[in-house]
């Protein structure tokens, strides 16, 4: 009987004991102090139904996952001339959202008032770089690495990491929204280029009319279909072979060509990345996205206009040892496009943009 | 009938004999229990047990023997039949369902495709998900390109990315090949030349399948975690039996039907099985 009695005892001691823990974790409150074993929202990549039907899943590095905080960060450091040497320039300087991240200017001016020599790449769509090469000549591999250049580039923000790490350090707002992000308010180069390649994920474009129409949205004019015959034809256009197809939506192969720009290769692009002379004068294939904001074209944006960049394949192609092959009649400058060809076509390629993408509200400046 | 009565009785004798013996009867089979067909009840193995092996395939490239790699690209001249010089910056292919033959009439059909990239190493091997049984195979065969139940457009996302994909105005699906590079014209001079293989088309709206199958008739066993080497010669895309002069196809050869099918015409010598290790 007391064997009995013990036994129930011991059974109410452990309801008890279940019922405490229980009633003390939904008591507690929410972690108001992110510490060891906080966890920031998760916020996975909206993939556009476009990419979602045709392309593979976005390319997440594992060590940094979207989180609404990382995500809030990137965009509040992306917008902040903080990270700059004499706190004037941000990302967006010169990655200006109402030109698809873009710059306006051939050369952007850094803080010291010096010019580049390659234009401001648009930014988007950047987890479906596929083979994570960035910039025009591919040095930087992985979005989170590219981050890291401008910001000590002297020609571009021209700062140390220890300094920009030491400015936000001693700011008001961002080590409590490191906090958030990465539960530390330690703050590291290496944290802040995750954040802002975090918010550079979200910039996703795939919106455009074009994009409309191949889910059946959207009508285009038979000026816009007859210029995507022309964008998809060998022997007029091809244009498909490394700025994608209806099947291909990021409207580029994401692969580096010399393009016939010059007889004489001044920029080798590629070429002083790997120290191969045979990628001298190659440059990363842009996407078509987004062109109406876009201007000026090409690696050193040489090219004010579209009419310009279309002439320069159709008659202005110059040989160089490492021209693509897929550059064609070269000897007499191209395949000469006839004028009505190149309206269509121009129109076509205007159908890839996408006004919601740089309009986008989340995409703005937050600070 | 007498003789008949004997065999029963005889064999009343053989069963109760069996019956009645105390030994361990010899049970032949497989005894490892590691194999497909462990048998339990079998005491003495008799060499018949089958496992699952792994196998890789291999691409490799040459140029009549001699080896093409992406180190060859752009600096190594080859002169095909004809007698054109031409070098190579570009080199992609697909192959498509592969098969091993067993020599009892069943297959090992793996279900990858694999776009094979010179300036892509990791593209140079496939490792299919199933494995193959140990045991005696007779052939190999695989699709070069896509059949006509694969050769969907827009179908792979993979191959989408790679920008792989056949314009539908020329029967769509995707690429069968990729070959670009440079040749000297009949002046010396140097001119682009992009042998793109696909889907053929005869007319505007009408198009002619071009993948082609290869079956070789090749005798092999597995014993083990195999590597199987498929080659291709680059020199047999121009000629056997079409002798090929690129002054007369270089480029815009997608819509070109004669030029489609002569590719057709000389594809089937390209391919071959190489070494198979294990």
């Amino acid at each position: 009987m007391k064997e009995r009695s013990n036994k129930i005892f011991n059974f109410l001691i452990g309801v008890m004991a279940i019922s405490l823990m229980v009633a003390c974790s939904s008591n507690d409150p929410e972690p108001i102090d992110p510490g060891e074993g906080y966890i920031p929202t998760p916020k996975p990549l909206t993939v556009p139904p476009i990419f979602e039907q045709l392309l593979p899943p976005p390319n997440m590095p594992a060590d940094n996952p979207q989180t609404v905080e990382g995500i809030a960060l990137g965009r509040k450091l992306f917008y902040d001339p903080i990270l700059s040497g004499d706190g004037t320039q941000a990302c967006a300087s010169c990655h200006k959202p109402s030109n698809s991240f873009s710059d306006p200017n051939r050369f952007s001016i850094g803080i010291d008032g010096l010019e580049g020599n390659r234009n401001s790449m648009p930014l988007y769509n950047m987890a479906w770089n596929t083979n994570e090469k960035f910039f025009w000549d591919g040095r930087a591999i992985s979005l989170e690495k590219q981050a890291l250049d401008p910001v000590t580039n002297p020609i571009e923000m021209h700062n140390t990491w220890e300094n920009a790490v030491a400015s936000l350090q001693s700011s008001n707002a961002y080590p409590e929204l490191f906090n958030k992000a990465f539960g530390t308010n330690n703050i590291t180069k290496e944290l802040t280029v995750k954040a802002i390649a975090q918010f550079e994920r979200t910039l996703i474009s795939a919106n455009s009319p074009f994009d409309r129409y191949l889910l059946g949205e959207n009508s285009l004019t038979p000026q816009e279909i007859n210029g995507f015959a022309i964008f998809m034809d060998e022997a007029r256009g091809d244009c498909f072979h490394c700025h994608g197809n209806e099947f291909s939506p990021l409207w580029t192969d994401n692969i580096f060509h010399n393009n016939g720009l010059d007889a004489i290769i001044t920029d080798k692009g590629l070429g002083n990345v790997t120290g191969d002379p045979n990628d001298d004068g190659k440059f990363k294939s842009p996407s078509l996205r987004n062109l109406a904001y876009t201007a000026p074209y090409m690696h050193d944006g040489r090219f004010e206009t579209l009419d310009d960049v279309i002439n320069h394949y159709s008659e202005g192609l110059v040989y160089s040892r490492t021209i693509d092959p897929l550059m064609k009649a070269v000897s007499t400058g191209g395949v000469h496009l006839t004028e009505s060809d190149k309206a269509d076509l121009k129109a076509f390629l205007l159908s890839l943009s996408d006004p919601s993408f740089i309009n986008n509200p989340d995409f703005q400046d937050p600070n | 009938m007498k003789k008949l009565v004997l065999l029963l009785v005889m064999a009343v004798f053989a069963v109760s004999c069996g019956n009645d013996d105390d030994a361990q009867p010899e049970v032949l089979g497989c005894t490892d229990p590691s194999s497909l067909n462990y048998n339990s009840a079998a005491n003495t193995d008799d060499g018949s047990c089958i496992f699952n092996k792994n196998i890789t395939f291999n691409f490799t490239q040459n140029w009549d023997g001699q080896s093409v790699t992406n180190a060859d690209f752009n600096t190594t001249f080859y002169t095909n039949a004809f007698g054109n010089s031409l070098n190579i910056s570009k080199l992609r292919y697909l192959i498509s369902r592969i098969s091993l033959h067993k020599a009892d009439g069943s297959s090992v059909d793996f279900e990858e495709y694999k776009l094979i990239d010179l300036t892509d190493p990791a593209s140079l091997s496939l490792s299919p998900a199933i494995m193959a049984t140990t045991g005696d195979y007779t052939g190999i065969s695989f699709v070069y390109g896509f059949n006509e139940a694969d050769n969907n457009s827009g179908a792979y996302a993979d191959l989408n990315a790679a920008n792989w994909n056949w314009p539908d105005m020329l029967g769509g699906g995707y690429h069968f090949m990729q070959m670009e590079g440079m040749y000297d014209d009949i002046n010396g001079i140097p001119q682009p030349y992009a042998y793109h293989n696909g889907m053929a088309r005869v007319s505007p709206g009408v198009f002619e399948q071009n993948f082609i199958s290869f079956d070789f008739n090749q005798n092999f066993t597995i014993t083990n975690d195999a590597t199987i080497e498929i080659k291709m010669d680059i020199s047999e895309w121009y000629k056997n039996s079409y002798l090929w002069d690129l002054n007369v196809f270089d480029t815009d050869l997608m819509m070109n039907y004669e030029a489609q099918k002569h590719m057709n015409e000389n594809g089937p010598t390209v391919f071959s099985i190489g070494s198979i290790t294990q």
